[in-house]
């Protein structure tokens, strides 16, 4: 059926022919009938990665298959989400060994993101194996033992090898569904990267960041850190008595889109200096449930509402280890200075890290929101320069308007990624308006990158 | 510990109340004309926090095997929960009157068949609640859907009566009427989005009237007051609509 749809970024909207996956079949007959396929499950990336002209909607394939208890290794249908894993082994000590900053994506989505979050590492690093559906029609299973290269290139892969159907994650073990988590705030970037350097045994961490603080004040940030509470750490009688099961909120609702004029300059400076100036000085441990340490958005439904109906896109950007430290300050005086405010700017602090395609590698990431404006494509080219400039790149997965160059440039295996995709999808069958967009599906010439 | 039987347990709804059951710690008997189904559904449950899930195989159509089926439940359920339904379309029942008849079947003489079985057991133990899907096609007969419209019409009496005689056994029913659903019966259907329920909001409205004790509960709620605007006008005016 003809739907308008679009992601979380509210842009672009497009008119797609939606198909409900329910068995791998309707897949099969979507492909065959559709000039050009691409899955969707709960539709949070920012941009058009999830959009074509037919798209297979797998939300609802959703089971469950099977669940070790010794090994905690979870085995479910693409549709399943993060919070169905969380809803339903939680309470029995297993959580996600990495989860980004909502729990409203599906497995399948994970992995073809392959999405990170306040651990260090990413989602696919814990995936055992991959079941798909590829363009031919074929399913096959691929995992770091078997068809290594067909894992390696869905594994951030957007979606662009086929359908992922099912999969299998290895859990880790909690005594606890709280987090211990420490606060820090930081007055300046050099403070907030001080503490990303000396992070000592925290498994958790991600700073807050002021993108619109300028002077000395640039780079205020306030310090996230965590690390999963053990039984002993629990102090509330409450949390005690049933340390695996919390109090769950109900929900807030941004029921309407907001006027385009609510997010503006003035009232996003005004944000900003409020949740720096309400975090106290110094350092602060608290206790908190997972849902507040990992999903303080995920409180408020249509969150993404209150840009307005212009939408929004946020931009994820990456500096290697070696130019870090030159480049971040260099980029964050450029944001500041832009006019074009943004809040909720996040910095993290990546380590170690290695994969085919994937966004994350070690090095610095930051991520910010805006609201699209007439004028931000032009700026965002302008830090796209910057942020080659200094080795980066950008996440795809948040993506709504970077060129091939930027693409080409920043990921080293980019060529060798179109290369595979055109190798067992010679049609072109899974295609996104992303991965059209990045000229991912053309033939190398001389022309291009 | 408590259970419940779900009959047709591969519907869109009955998947999504057997989930908030799950998670509500209900030891669950999947019933399903189609076994491997009933199975799956089973694991993926158990998997979502049901202490026990078992997978059983139902045919509405086959009221012979009802009986059988019902003695073979490990245990006695303390809830039942009738989901299954059939919708063909209303111009091929009309010249086909299979179509007629298996939607007849199914909606109104199945549910009774199993019903009655269920309601001597539980009237006996004194003890037990009864959810059975009806519809609002079944509230007033429209050109569009008649044929349907009436078996869920049957149905909604036969719930009614049967209210009425569990009633003096502690033993509870309830009615759900759902308008517009988007599940895999409404597929090929363009519903508009603000009356349409889906089949997780279907499974909570459900749950939470059955908390309530509710007798009938229309999904989702304005369809109570819709379907009184449609039986209030008068037949003479009715009969020249194209509803």
């Amino acid at each position: 059926m003809k739907t308008k749809i679009s992601n979380w970024g509210l842009y672009p909207c497009v008119e797609a022919d939606v198909r409900r996956v329910m068995h791998p079949d309707d897949a099969r007959a979507a492909i065959s009938q559709a000039r050009h396929v691409i899955p969707r499950g709960l539709g949070r990336c920012y941009g058009d990665s999830a959009l074509s002209e037919t798209i297979l909607e797998t939300d609802r394939y959703n089971l469950f298959l099977d669940f070790d208890p010794k090994l905690g290794i979870v085995r479910c249908q693409a549709g399943v989400s993060l919070e169905d894993i969380l809803n339903a082994l939680v309470p029995r000590g297993w959580f996600l060994p990495v989860t980004p900053g909502t729990k409203f994506v599906t497995i399948g989505g994970a992995i073809a993101a392959d999405v990170h979050g306040k651990s260090s590492g990413s989602f696919c690093d814990y995936v055992t194996s991959i079941t798909l559906l590829k363009a031919n029609g074929d399913i096959v299973t691929c995992s770091p033992t078997e068809n290594r290269e067909l894992f390696d290139t869905t594994r951030g892969g957007m979606g662009l090898t086929g359908l992922i159907i099912e999969a299998s994650l290895r859990l880790i073990p909690v005594e606890t569904a709280y987090i211990r988590e420490e606060t820090v705030r930081c007055r300046d970037l050099d403070e907030v990267m001080g503490l990303f350097d000396n992070m000592g045994k925290w498994t958790y961490s991600v700073a807050w960041i002021d993108c619109v603080a300028r002077g000395k004040n640039m780079g205020r940030s306030v310090m996230m850190r965590g690390e999963h509470a053990r039984a002993g750490d629990l102090t509330h009688p409450r949390q005690r008595r049933a340390p695996l099961h919390p109090r769950s909120l109900p929900k807030l609702d941004v029921p309407i889109m907001a006027p385009n004029f609510a997010l503006n300059n003035w009232s996003v400076h005004a944000f900003n200096m409020a949740y720096y100036y309400k975090c106290p000085p110094g350092t602060h441990e608290h206790i908190v449930d997972y849902d507040a340490f990992f999903y303080p958005l995920d409180f408020v439904n249509n969150w993404n509402r209150i840009y307005g109906r212009r939408g929004f896109t946020q931009y994820q950007f990456l500096l290697p280890m070696e130019t870090s430290y030159e480049g971040l300050p260099v980029l964050l005086e450029r944001i500041s200075s832009c006019g074009l405010g943004s809040f909720l700017a996040v910095l993290k602090k990546f380590g170690p890290h290695q994969s085919f395609i994937s966004f994350p590698s070690p090095g610095y990431f930051l991520a910010l929101d805006f609201p699209i404006t007439s004028n931000l494509f032009a700026l965002l080219d302008d830090f796209d320069k910057l942020v080659l400039k200094y080795g980066g790149r950008l996440y795809l997965a948040k993506d709504v308007r970077m060129k091939p160059d930027m693409f080409f440039q920043g990921y080293p295996n980019a060529r060798a990624f179109c290369e595979r995709i055109r190798q067992w999808d010679p049609e072109a069958k899974f295609q996104s308006l992303q991965s059209r967009r990045l000229l991912i599906h053309q033939p190398p010439t001389k022309d291009l990158p | 510990m408590k259970t419940a039987l779900l009959l047709g347990a591969g519907s869109d709804v009955a998947k999504a109340t057997a989930r908030l059951l799950a998670l509500d710690a209900w030891q669950l008997f999947l019933a399903d004309r189609d076994k491997s189904i009933a199975d799956t559904l089973a694991r993926d449950l158990e998997i979502r926090g049901a202490p026990r899930a078992e997978g059983f195989l139902f045919d509405a159509l086959d009221t012979p095997s009802h009986r059988a089926f019902y003695q073979s439940l490990p245990t006695p359920p303390d809830l039942v929960i009738v989901f299954f339904g059939y919708m063909a379309d209303q111009a091929a029942a009309e010249q086909d009157f299979n179509l007629a008849r298996k939607m007849i079947d199914i909606n109104y003489t199945g549910a009774v068949s199993i019903l009655e079985i269920v309601a001597a057991d539980f009237s006996a133990r004194r003890h037990g609640d009864i959810i059975a899907f009806s519809s609002c096609a079944g509230d007033r007969g429209r050109q569009s859907n008649y044929i349907y419209g009436s078996a869920k019409a049957a149905l909604s009496a036969y719930l009614s009566g049967l209210r009425n005689r569990l009633a003096r056994s502690n033993v509870h029913v309830m009615t759900v009427k759902p308008g517009f659903m988007r599940t895999a019966m409404t597929a090929h259907l363009q519903l508009p989005p603000a009356l349409t329920a889906s089949p997780e909001q279907a499974a909570k409205d459900t749950i939470k009237a059955f908390q309530r004790r509710k007798n009938v509960v229309y999904i989702r709620w304005m369809w109570r007051w819709i379907m009184l605007i449609v039986r209030s006008i008068p037949e003479s005016i009715f009969k020249r609509l194209s509803m």
